[in-house]
């Protein structure tokens, strides 16, 4: 316990966040073995896995570089449509082990939305404030309507592609994504356990990146651009390095959602969803990375609890007043003060009982 | 032949080259490391810096002074590329500066600190220094987030140098404290500590003493002169102070409206009327 109060505050929630994350996933096995889990709750254990690792990679953009993105979800569709695609040709094309595509998938949709994040990010990134969050929210909804004009399927030929159009041209064969309908009829291949493997590589490849020395520049950047310049520092390579990284990560949990259904739409990931995980982002606090992971995953499950299912309609109206109050709240020099007291009570209270 | 060929360089209009540049005479035989040519920026019909000729050598301290609104922090900013000159040439260690970035032009060995103090408030003193310390100490993002051996070795490296970097103002102690937390006497050092750790050979500091008290001010001044000594580089100083100026620039060069007035040493500005008029403004003609 002493070693863990002379720790360096980076260091400690490092250990703070891997610690809750596999407690969490061990008492939930628990739980789960015990036959303790309700089944609307064993449902949502794979998509709290994905909006803790969007709600950790957006937290890299907003928390740690200081960019308000708007358009995460469009990531996590391109992941998710690309994941989707990969792990039902590689089954169409002989692979049987579930494991080997569900990694195959992830990796696939990470590179892709990793692509997508830099081609959105060099033009993007010149801009900065406002005008970059209205640059992502349009990217979010451009990707989201050109998605749903794709038509994909395989056959033995490999994969035939079309847009606009439903007719493949395929012999035999099947459909992966058919347009308005999204994916269809994919096998659904995505654990919890996955999920959990996926969350510990996001918080690893973050808190990693974030302690180092590309972390630091990036930070850097978001404290004071002009004084991160006059050090000899090109801010737009950190700042795009740490979108294209979010975008990543946000593709792998997007290919991990799309295998957890056997059918998503594109319209899943339309601007609610981004605003979702900015939600999840400030209410965990910007930069912190445990409170992200917990915000993620108790909105997520929140509503599915039997409780809550008739306030589920209200649900995103509930999360704007929130995110409204919270924003006004820590931006209020009154409330501030208030919380800044209170703190400061309590340390010299602290100090006093040591002395 | 009967045409006269045409020659690339047209009819030209003369202007004066500047040979009025001083620096020690120690530095005489080497390159100054700062060469400014009738350097001028105007923002929109407003000239801010007009005609500004000077020179530093290898190891002068020299002092810009004058007035407020005078332009001395815009000639700071027109060195690092902060704004973009209109006119004239910048040359680091007789390399042109024209078309470089403030990142490129740090890397040509320009460091500098700000009059309002411009450090990364939520990171860490020690991460301050060491982001300072980003082109000296490199390794790639990938070992850091993949934890290479080379990032554990780097990042030792990085954490002495800082400590070290700390120590030469007994600031080592505060290595773990929030930037943004530290008083403002700190708060400037540590800006000299964070220019420093790029490795220059000329450092700018705009201010360095604003805010401070005499007894700070004398510890200031020598550790400026300590600076120089230990790391054997050229600095330049924006101060309204003019003890400090005084105590220990060798070269001093006064700007009014965006013109240099006077150059010389501090005996020779002291006794410089046109210094004293724009400072004290002039005398009524007795009636």
């Amino acid at each position: 316990m002493n070693r863990l109060r002379t720790m360096k505050p980076a260091a400690r929630q490092n250990l703070i966040s891997y610690t809750l994350v596999t407690a969490a996933y061990l008492v939930i096995r628990l739980l789960q073995g015990q036959g303790m889990l309700s089944r609307s709750i064993q449902g949502q254990l794979v998509p709290i896995c994905c909006y803790i690792v969007m709600a950790l990679s957006l937290n890299l953009v907003v928390g740690i570089s200081g960019e308000l993105s708007l358009g995460h979800a469009g990531f996590m569709s391109v992941g998710a449509f690309s994941g989707v695609a990969a792990a039902v040709s590689l089954e169409s094309g002989g692979v049987g082990s579930p494991a080997v595509r569900l990694v195959a998938a992830m990796a696939v949709g990470a590179v892709l939305a990793a692509a997508a994040g830099f081609i959105v990010g060099v033009p993007a990134l010149r801009l900065q404030g406002d005008y970059l969050a209205i640059v992502t929210l349009a990217f979010g909804q451009i990707i989201v309507n050109i998605l749903q004009c794709v038509y994909l399927g395989v056959d033995a030929g490999g994969l035939h592609f079309n847009f606009l159009d439903a007719e493949l041209h395929m012999e035999g064969g099947v459909s992966i994504i058919s347009g308005p309908k999204g994916t269809v009829s994919v096998t659904k291949i995505a654990s919890f356990t996955a999920g959990f493997l996926l969350i510990l590589v996001a918080l690893a490849v973050v808190q990693n990146l974030v302690n180092s020395r590309a972390g630091r520049a990036i930070m850097a950047t978001r404290d004071n651009r002009i004084a991160t310049a006059s050090v000899g520092i090109n801010s737009t390579k950190y700042r795009l390095m740490a979108f294209v990284v979010a975008a990543a990560l946000a593709g792998a949990a997007g290919a991990l959602y799309g295998l957890n259904y056997s059918s998503v739409a594109p319209s899943k990931f339309d601007y609610n969803t981004s605003i979702l995980v900015l939600v999840f982002v400030v209410l965990g606090g910007l930069g912190n990375m445990w409170g992200s992971i917990v915000a993620a995953a108790f909105l997520t499950a929140l509503p599915e609890t039997p409780a809550m299912r008739g306030l589920a309609d209200y649900r995103m109206l509930v999360y704007a007043v929130v995110l409204i109050l919270v924003m006004l709240g820590t931006n209020n020099p009154s409330v501030q003060s208030f919380l800044n007291g209170k703190l400061r009570r309590k340390k010299r209270r602290k100090e006093g009982a040591v002395k | 032949m009967s045409e006269q060929p045409n020659s690339s360089y047209p009819k030209p209009k003369l202007v004066p080259v500047p040979s009025t540049n001083i620096i020690p005479e120690r530095d005489i035989d080497k390159r100054p490391i700062l060469e400014c040519r009738h350097l001028g920026v105007d923002f929109g019909g407003l000239t801010a810096v007009d005609d500004f000729n000077m020179a530093i050598g290898r190891t002068e301290i020299a002092g810009l002074i004058g007035p407020n609104g005078a332009g001395k922090t815009t000639v700071f900013n027109l060195l690092t590329r902060v704004y973009q000159p209109t006119r004239g040439t910048v040359m680091i260690d007789g390399r042109d500066t024209a078309g470089k970035s403030t990142a490129q032009v740090s890397h040509m060995g320009v460091a500098r600190t700000f009059q309002n103090i411009r450090l990364f408030g939520n990171l860490t003193v020690e991460d301050n220094v060491k982001v300072g310390l980003h082109e000296r100490v490199k390794y790639s993002a990938l070992s850091g987030v993949l934890r290479l051996p080379s990032y554990w070795r780097r990042e030792r490296e990085a954490h002495e140098r800082a400590l070290e970097l700390l120590s030469i103002f007994d600031m080592q102690d505060m290595a773990d404290h929030q930037a943004g937390s530290l008083p403002y006497g700190a708060q400037r050092r540590l800006e000299i500590v964070r220019a420093l750790a790029t490795g220059p050979s000329l450092l700018l500091l705009d201010e360095p003493a604003a805010g401070m008290n005499p007894s700070e001010t004398a510890e200031l001044m020598n550790n400026i002169r300590k600076i120089r000594d230990t790391f054997q580089i050229a600095i330049m100083l924006i101060e309204h102070d003019m003890n400090l100026v005084m105590g220990v620039c060798e070269g001093i060069c006064v700007l009014n409206f965006g013109r240099i007035i006077a150059k010389g040493t501090p005996d020779d500005i002291q006794a410089n009327p046109a210094v004293i008029e724009a400072y004290l403004g002039k005398r009524k003609e007795a009636q």
